[in-house]
């Protein structure tokens, strides 16, 4: 099946913003870490294991009336780093968003590690994880040197 | 010797071999000058400033100590029940006030990456003295100190490490130490108290010939060091749990009979009953030395992060007390 077809699945959105090429299963993690869920008012669409030429198979989420902040954009890296943005403006791709995982990871998440400095959030100095490996995914804290629950980051978005 | 100076002393990851070399060589110098044999005030006017947020015997004196025998003073954080962290002064608030008061600080804090957090806020340069279950840097800079005094080298050995390896802050960081030297380990604890895996895995991936056994007496026969530590009581959700694992190893004399003449004992100290007393008055027990020699590995690192030049020959530039 194409890419346009997959990308059919669901009805094209008027404005808001399509993330496509997530990692096969990894859509509800994104939404996780995107804070975007049940309690949010806008429509969301959502595609799971669709097949993809490039990775096989693949997610895609398309959110509509809302799009994408850059600080939403560093959470996006943590979970899919090789996803497509497109902010979608009268049904059109009006900007595509370049997702950047850098060496470093700023004031996104906090420390997963129970007992790491960083757990008192009355602490001035910046969050900082340091990306080890690329893939699979291994964050360590630059303060504590843990490597990350990946999986429990959701939860500490700052 | 002029050796490069480093910034601060967080992980051994801070220092080359090549550093720790120069450092424990620099100690060796300053034996006598640690012992009150000769005074040579090498940090004179210089300050230190000891910031223990949790309890210390050893590690906090030999610092203290270690400042005064080189003409230093040193400043006390003083009991943090009485001082402005209980009225909820955060630890980056604390540094930017002693890194103004002192040259140097050495600190101890019951949370993990509290000293690298301290030396992203200080100007000074922090000395990593246990932050949670994570480094120790200086005793592990000790305990080579030892290893190196008993057998004239560090690469090659064969290191037992005993007791409690899943815990100990201090085993960890020497077991990386001795790896980069190209040591062999031996890990002897409990089921319970093994050492963690990611340790494991993260020193076979640098090519370290590691064993684990439940065995501790078993594999000392070609051991050139025995490392002993102390099942930590306050580790323990369970009583029983800790009654089962704290008398697993019960160093004695008799243990030793057949034990390579040149191995020796060591402990980082308290002991409970893991070492009995009748291994002290054997030529293996090196215990004690190594608790005098916190002092001088200390000196050494002091000089060094201070920027101070140990002199090659301590009895020209020293005097006497």
């Amino acid at each position: 099946m194409s890419n346009e077809h997959s990308m059919r699945r669901v009805t094209a959105i008027r404005n808001g913003t399509v993330i496509d090429h997530i990692p096969s299963g990894q859509a509800m993690r994104v939404l996780e870490m995107l804070g975007i869920g049940g309690e949010t008012s806008v429509p969301i669409s959502l595609v799971m294991n669709v097949p993809s030429k490039k990775m096989g198979s693949k997610d895609i989420i398309k959110v509509e009336d809302r799009e994408l902040t850059q600080g939403e954009l560093d959470r996006l890296a943590l979970v899919a780093p090789d996803a497509h943005v497109a902010i979608i403006r009268a049904y059109s791709v009006a900007e595509k968003l370049t997702i950047n995982l850098g060496e470093e990871v700023v004031n996104v998440v906090r420390c997963t590690f129970s007992n790491c400095i960083t757990t008192n959030l009355r602490e001035p100095q910046a969050h900082r994880l340091r990306v080890v490996q690329r893939d699979p995914l291994e964050l360590r804290c630059h303060y504590c040197g843990r490597p990350q629950d990946l999986g429990e980051l959701a939860n500490n978005v700052l | 010797m002029e050796g490069s100076i480093v910034a601060g002393l967080i992980t051994m990851d801070d220092l080359t071999n090549e550093q720790i070399i120069e450092i424990l060589s620099d100690a060796e110098r300053l034996l006598p000058v640690a012992r009150g044999e000769l005074y040579l005030p090498l940090l004179k006017g210089r300050i230190l400033g000891n910031l223990f947020f949790e309890p210390s015997t050893r590690t906090r004196m030999s610092f203290e100590t270690a400042m005064k025998r080189l003409g230093g003073d040193v400043v006390n954080l003083g009991d943090v029940k009485t001082s402005s962290v209980v009225k909820g002064e955060t630890l980056f608030d604390t540094i930017q006030m002693v890194d103004g008061y002192t040259d140097i600080i050495a600190m101890r804090h019951p949370r993990q990456g509290a000293a690298q957090y301290a030396q992203d806020a200080a100007r000074v340069p922090i000395l990593n003295g246990g932050d949670g279950a994570g480094h120790h840097p200086t005793q592990t800079m000790l305990d080579l100190f030892t290893i190196q005094q008993a057998h004239g080298r560090l690469d090659g050995l064969k290191v037992v490490l005993a007791g409690d390896l899943r815990y100990g802050r201090t085993v960890h960081s020497l077991s990386h130490a001795l790896v980069r030297f190209g040591c062999d380990l031996v890990f002897a604890s409990p089921d319970l108290l093994r050492m963690p895996e990611e340790i494991v895995s993260d020193l076979r991936a640098h090519g370290a010939n590691v064993l684990e056994t439940e065995d501790l007496y078993g594999s000392m026969a070609e051991a050139d060091v025995v490392y002993m530590t102390r099942i930590q009581k306050e580790r323990f959700a369970d009583e029983d749990e800790y009654a089962r694992c704290a008398g697993a190893y019960k160093l004695h004399a008799r243990h030793l009979e057949d034990v390579k003449q040149d191995m020796i004992v060591m402990h980082p100290l308290p002991r409970i009953d893991e070492i009995d007393p009748t291994v002290d008055k054997t030529r293996h027990a090196r215990y004690f030395e190594q608790a005098f020699n916190g002092v001088v590995a200390r000196m050494a690192l002091l000089c060094r992060l201070l920027g101070v030049t140990v002199p090659a020959d301590v009895h020209a530039e020293g005097g006497a007390l």
